[in-house]
C-alpha cells in the first residue's frame, strides 16, 4: 500500500493541457500533407505512390484535374517523397476533423503541356482543412456545454464497424493518465442507450452492418455521430468491396469526420469536441421548438 | 527428413515419402533452402499427415487454398508443416479438382484447422468431406453463395442486402443451464465478435464463438493492389501489429525476388518488432490488472505504454510504427539524436517497468485473482494448435525469432520463456519475461543500427514465384504466404495472423470458469479479431 502511494506521489501529474495549451508532439510525426498548387509541376508522381487514392488525377485534353481527399489519407508521406518539384510537405498539423465531408477535398485545375506537365494553373478550390474552430476555445466551451446542457457529462458509445483495431487503440488511449477525456466530463459507456454520442470506426463491413445499425436505433434522441478515421470516413485503404461498405455515412447520418490513420488522441478529442458542439445545437433547438 | 534442403536431401526425402505413400506423392522442390513444397496426386492430405506428425513430430501451420483453375485446371489445397529443430517449412500442394470440388477434411483428426477448412468451403466453395461442424464461418450465415477469393469473382462484386437464415447456436440444455449472449458489440472499446456462454449459475459451461464480423476482402484485395501500396493494407490487417504483419509481407517479396536487406535496415527491423512487443505486452499487463480491479497498476502500464507509443512516432512518424518498412529494408535510416531518444528512452522504460511489475508482485490478491484462472492445460493447447504466448505459457515451446531466424535475430541472444500452468498468471509472466528479454535485443540490435545501407533498391517482381513469410509477432506466429503476378501485383496472398489458431485456447480456458472471470482471461490471450477476420 505504501508502496503504491509512494509510486504514485513520485510519478506526480503526468496529464498534459491539450487543447488549453498546444499539443507537444515529436517534429518526426507526419501530419497532413500541404500542397503547393502553383508550384507543383508534376502530380503524377504522387498520385501514382498514394496507397488509398488519396490523390487522384483525371486528364481531359490539355487540361488536369487534381483532386486530394484527407479522407482517404493515410498520412504515409510517400506523396511528398515522389515529388521532386518541392511542392509537397508533410507538416505537423492533425486538427483536421471537421462536419462536412466535402471540406476534406481539394482540387486543382492545371493546363498541360506536351509532356503532361503542369503548365499553368487555372483554378484551385481550396476552402479546407483548418481547424474548423479554434480548438482551445472548443475546450472551454465544451466544459460549459457539457456542465449546462448535459448534466454534466457526455456519453460516447464506441463501435468498431470492421476497423484494423488502430482506431480502438488510439480511442482507448483517450482514456489513459496523459489524455484522461474524463476531465471535461465526458466518459465512454457500454450502452448505446446510455449514450449521446457514437463514436464509430470503419470500414462497415457487411457483417458489421446490421449490428451498426441496431446500436444507432438504440440510443435516444438527439443523438451525433463521429466516424474515426480513413476507413470510418472513405472505407480507407479498404474502400468498398464485397465485403466492405465504405464509409460510416454509407450507412448512418454522419456528423463529424475524423481524419488520420488512425487519429492520434488530440484529434480525436478535437473532433469529439466539435461534435459535441453539434449535439449541443441540437439540443437548444429541440427545447426552442 | 525436413533438414537442410539441398538437393541430396530433398531427393532423400522424395524417395522416403514414396516408399511411404507411393506415387500419390509426385515431385519434391526447394525453392529456397528453408521452404520445400511437396506436389500430391490427390487432395488426400491424411496419410501424409499421420506420417509427418508420428514420425517426424511435425507440426501444421496454416492450410489455405488458391485457385489455379486458369493455369493448371485445378484448385490447391496448401497444408504448411513444420518440425522441432530444423529450420526449413515443408509446404505439400494437393490438388483438388475443378469438377468434384471435393477434398477429405482433416479437422476430424486435427480439431486446429477447423476454422481454416470452413473458410476455404466459403471462400473458394471447395467442400470438406468429413468435416465434423460444416457450416459457414468466414461469410456469415446470411450471405448468398458466393466464392469471393476464386479468381472468376470480381472485388468490387456489390452483394444485394442479405436476407438468407440466421446462424442458429447450438442449444444448451438442463436444469438451471441459460445461455448469455455477448456482442457483437462490447461495452468496452474493443474488437467485435460475438461470444455465447452457456452457464450454469455462474460457472461457463461452454462458449460457442462467431467472429468474422470484421471480414473486408483483405486478401482479395491484396490481389489487386501493386506491391508497394499492399505494404500499407499489410499494416493494417491487425493494427497493434502494423509493424510485424508489414514486415512479414514485406520479407515475403523479398524472398520472392531474391532480394537483400542490409544489415542496418535489418536491425532497425528488429528494434522496432521489439518495440512493438513492448508496447503491447506492458498494455496487456495493465489490462490484466484492471480486469481484477487493481486499477492503479493500470495508470502506471498506460502511461508506460503512452511513452513507447511516443517514441515510435520519433522513430518512425506513427504512432502505430506506420510507413517504416517497404520492400528492400526500412523508408529512412535513424540520426545519432533519434538513437539517443531511443537509448534513453528503452532505459527509463526499463526501470519503470521493474517498479510496475514489484506494484504487481506484492499484490497478493491480484495473485490469488490470476493464478489457477482460465487454465489451458499443455496437452490441450499442443492438440489445438496454440502459438504464441498462449502457446509459451501452456508448456508450447515455439517462437519464430529462435526456429525460423528472420530480420537480424540471430545476432542477438535472447532466451524464450516457457510455462507451464497455462493459467492467466503465467500468460502474464510470459509477457513480462518478454519484455525483459526484448529490451536486451533492442539494446545489443542498436549497435548495428547506425551502419550505412538501410535499404536496396528494389527491381521489378518476378512473375509466378512463391515465398513464405514468418514473423513472431508479439502475439505469436504469423505467416504470409504469395504467390507474385505480373507488373509487381500478387496472384494470392494469404494472411495467418496467430489469433486465427489461438480462439480455441480461449474456448477450452474459460470452461469451469466463472463468467465474470471471463474478460481476464479473454485479455490474457488478446486475440486480434480483425486479423483472424480479415
Amino acid at each position: 500500500m505504501f508502496k503504491i502511494l509512494q509510486k504514485t506521489l513520485s510519478t506526480g501529474t503526468v496529464t498534459v493541457n491539450y487543447p488549453a495549451q498546444p499539443a507537444r508532439i515529436s517534429d518526426r510525426f507526419r501530419g497532413r500533407p500541404s500542397f503547393d498548387f502553383e508550384k507543383w509541376k508534376d502530380a503524377r508522381p504522387a498520385a501514382e505512390v498514394c496507397p488509398t487514392g488519396a490523390i487522384s488525377l483525371s486528364d481531359k485534353g490539355d487540361s488536369r484535374r487534381v483532386t486530394v481527399d484527407y479522407g482517404l489519407c493515410v498520412f504515409c508521406g510517400l506523396c511528398a517523397e515522389a515529388s521532386s518539384d518541392q511542392a509537397v510537405h508533410i507538416t505537423q498539423e492533425f486538427e483536421l476533423a471537421t462536419a462536412e465531408r466535402s471540406n476534406l477535398v481539394l482540387t486543382a485545375e492545371y493546363a498541360l503541356n506536351a509532356d503532361r506537365i503542369h503548365d499553368g494553373l487555372r483554378r484551385v478550390d481550396r476552402h479546407v482543412v483548418k481547424a474548423e474552430t479554434d480548438v482551445e476555445s472548443l475546450g472551454q466551451k465544451a466544459r460549459g456545454t457539457i456542465h449546462k446542457i448535459l448534466g454534466r457529462s457526455l456519453a460516447i458509445r464506441e463501435v468498431d464497424a470492421g476497423s484494423c483495431n488502430g482506431c480502438e487503440l488510439e480511442i482507448v488511449a483517450l482514456n489513459n493518465p496523459i489524455y484522461d477525456i474524463e476531465r471535461f466530463g465526458i466518459h465512454f459507456v457500454a450502452s448505446p442507450r446510455h449514450a449521446d454520442m457514437l463514436l464509430v470506426s470503419g470500414p462497415v463491413t457487411r457483417n458489421m452492418e446490421l449490428a451498426l445499425l441496431k446500436t444507432h436505433r438504440a440510443m435516444a434522441e438527439p443523438k451525433v455521430v463521429v466516424a474515426v478515421g480513413a476507413c470510418g470516413i472513405s472505407g480507407g485503404i479498404f474502400g468498398e468491396n464485397y465485403a466492405s461498405l465504405g464509409g460510416v455515412d454509407k450507412v448512418l447520418p454522419v456528423d463529424v469526420y475524423i481524419p488520420g490513420c488512425p487519429p492520434r488522441p488530440q484529434a480525436l478529442l478535437q473532433g469529439i469536441l466539435l461534435a459535441l458542439g453539434r449535439l449541443a445545437e441540437r439540443l437548444h433547438n429541440d427545447r426552442a421548438g | 527428413m525436413m533438414m537442410q534442403a539441398t538437393s541430396a536431401t530433398t531427393s532423400a526425402m522424395f524417395e522416403a515419402l514414396r516408399q511411404k505413400l507411393g506415387s500419390q506423392v509426385q515431385s519434391v522442390r526447394a525453392d529456397r533452402e528453408d521452404e520445400i513444397y511437396l506436389l500430391l496426386s490427390d487432395p488426400d492430405i491424411r496419410p501424409l499427415t499421420q506420417h509427418l506428425r508420428d514420425e517426424f513430430g511435425a507440426r501444421l501451420v496454416t492450410v489455405f487454398a488458391e485457385d489455379r483453375r486458369a493455369a493448371k485446371g485445378v484448385f490447391f489445397n496448401y497444408y504448411v508443416f513444420e518440425q522441432k529443430d530444423s529450420a526449413p517449412y515443408l509446404i505439400v500442394q494437393a490438388p483438388v479438382q475443378s469438377d468434384s470440388l471435393e477434398f477429405p477434411a482433416l479437422s476430424a483428426q486435427l480439431p486446429a484447422v477447423n476454422w481454416q477448412e470452413r473458410e476455404i468451403q466459403d471462400w473458394f466453395g471447395l467442400k470438406a468431406v468429413g468435416h465434423p461442424n460444416p457450416r459457414r464461418v468466414a461469410l456469415h450465415d446470411n450471405w448468398p453463395d458466393v466464392y469471393p477469393l476464386r479468381k472468376d469473382f470480381a472485388l468490387e462484386t456489390m452483394l444485394p442486402p442479405f436476407e438468407g437464415e440466421r446462424h442458429i447456436y447450438r442449444p444448451a440444455l438442463g436444469e438451471g443451464v441459460f445461455q448469455v449472449p455477448v456482442g457483437p458489440v462490447h461495452a468496452g472499446i474493443i474488437e467485435p465478435g460475438h461470444f455465447n456462454f452457456a452457464v450454469a449459475g455462474e460457472p461457463i459451461l461452454y462458449l460457442q464463438l462467431r467472429m468474422f464480423y470484421t471480414h473486408k476482402g483483405t486478401e482479395k484485395l491484396f490481389e489487386k493492389l501493386p506491391v508497394h501500396k499492399a505494404v500499407f493494407l499489410a499494416e493494417s490487417i491487425s493494427g497493434d501489429s502494423s509493424f510485424s504483419h508489414g514486415t512479414a509481407f514485406c520479407q515475403a517479396i523479398e524472398r520472392a525476388a531474391n532480394i537483400e536487406v542490409p544489415l542496418r535496415g535489418l536491425a532497425m527491423r528488429t528494434i522496432l518488432l521489439e518495440l512493438e512487443r513492448l508496447c503491447n505486452h506492458v498494455g496487456d499487463i495493465g489490462a490484466i490488472a484492471t480486469d481484477v480491479g487493481f486499477v492503479i497498476a493500470n495508470a502506471h502500464a498506460s502511461r508506460l505504454k503512452e511513452m513507447m507509443v511516443t517514441l515510435n512516432e520519433q522513430l518512425t512518424g506513427s504512432r502505430l510504427l506506420r510507413g517504416m518498412v517497404c520492400v528492400g529494408g526500412v523508408r529512412r535510416g535513424w540520426d545519432q539524436a533519434q538513437l539517443d531518444i531511443l537509448l534513453n528512452a528503452v532505459d527509463s522504460f526499463a526501470r519503470e517497468f521493474q517498479d510496475l511489475i514489484s506494484l504487481i508482485d506484492r499484490s497478493e490478491s491480484t495473485r490469488d485473482r490470476l493464478e489457477q484462472t482460465g487454465v489451458l492445460r499443455p496437452d490441450k493447447a499442443r492438440d489445438l494448435g496454440i502459438v504464441g504466448v498462449g502457446g509459451r505459457a501452456s508448456g508450447v515451446d515455439l517462437d519464430v525469432r529462435r526456429d525460423h531466424p528472420y530480420a537480424a535475430y540471430s545476432r542477438y541472444p535472447f532466451r524464450v520463456p516457457v510455462y507451464q500452468a497455462g493459467d492467466v498468471w503465467h500468460r502474464m509472466q510470459v509477457r513480462i519475461d518478454e519484455v525483459n528479454e526484448s529490451i536486451g535485443i533492442v539494446r545489443k540490435a542498436m549497435a548495428d543500427g547506425l551502419r550505412r545501407e538501410f535499404r536496396v533498391p528494389v527491381p521489378a517482381i518476378p512473375s509466378d514465384r512463391c515465398a513464405l513469410s514468418a514473423v513472431e509477432g508479439w502475439r505469436g506466429e504469423i505467416i504470409h504466404w504469395i504467390r507474385t503476378g505480373p507488373d509487381n501485383h500478387l496472384e494470392r496472398c494469404k494472411i495467418k495472423d496467430p489469433s486465427l489458431n489461438n480462439w480455441p485456447a480461449l474456448v477450452e480456458a474459460v470452461q469451469g470458469n466463472i463468467i465474470a472471470d471471463f474478460p481476464v482471461i479473454n485479455k490474457s490471450f488478446n486475440l486480434s479479431y480483425s486479423g483472424t477476420d480479415r
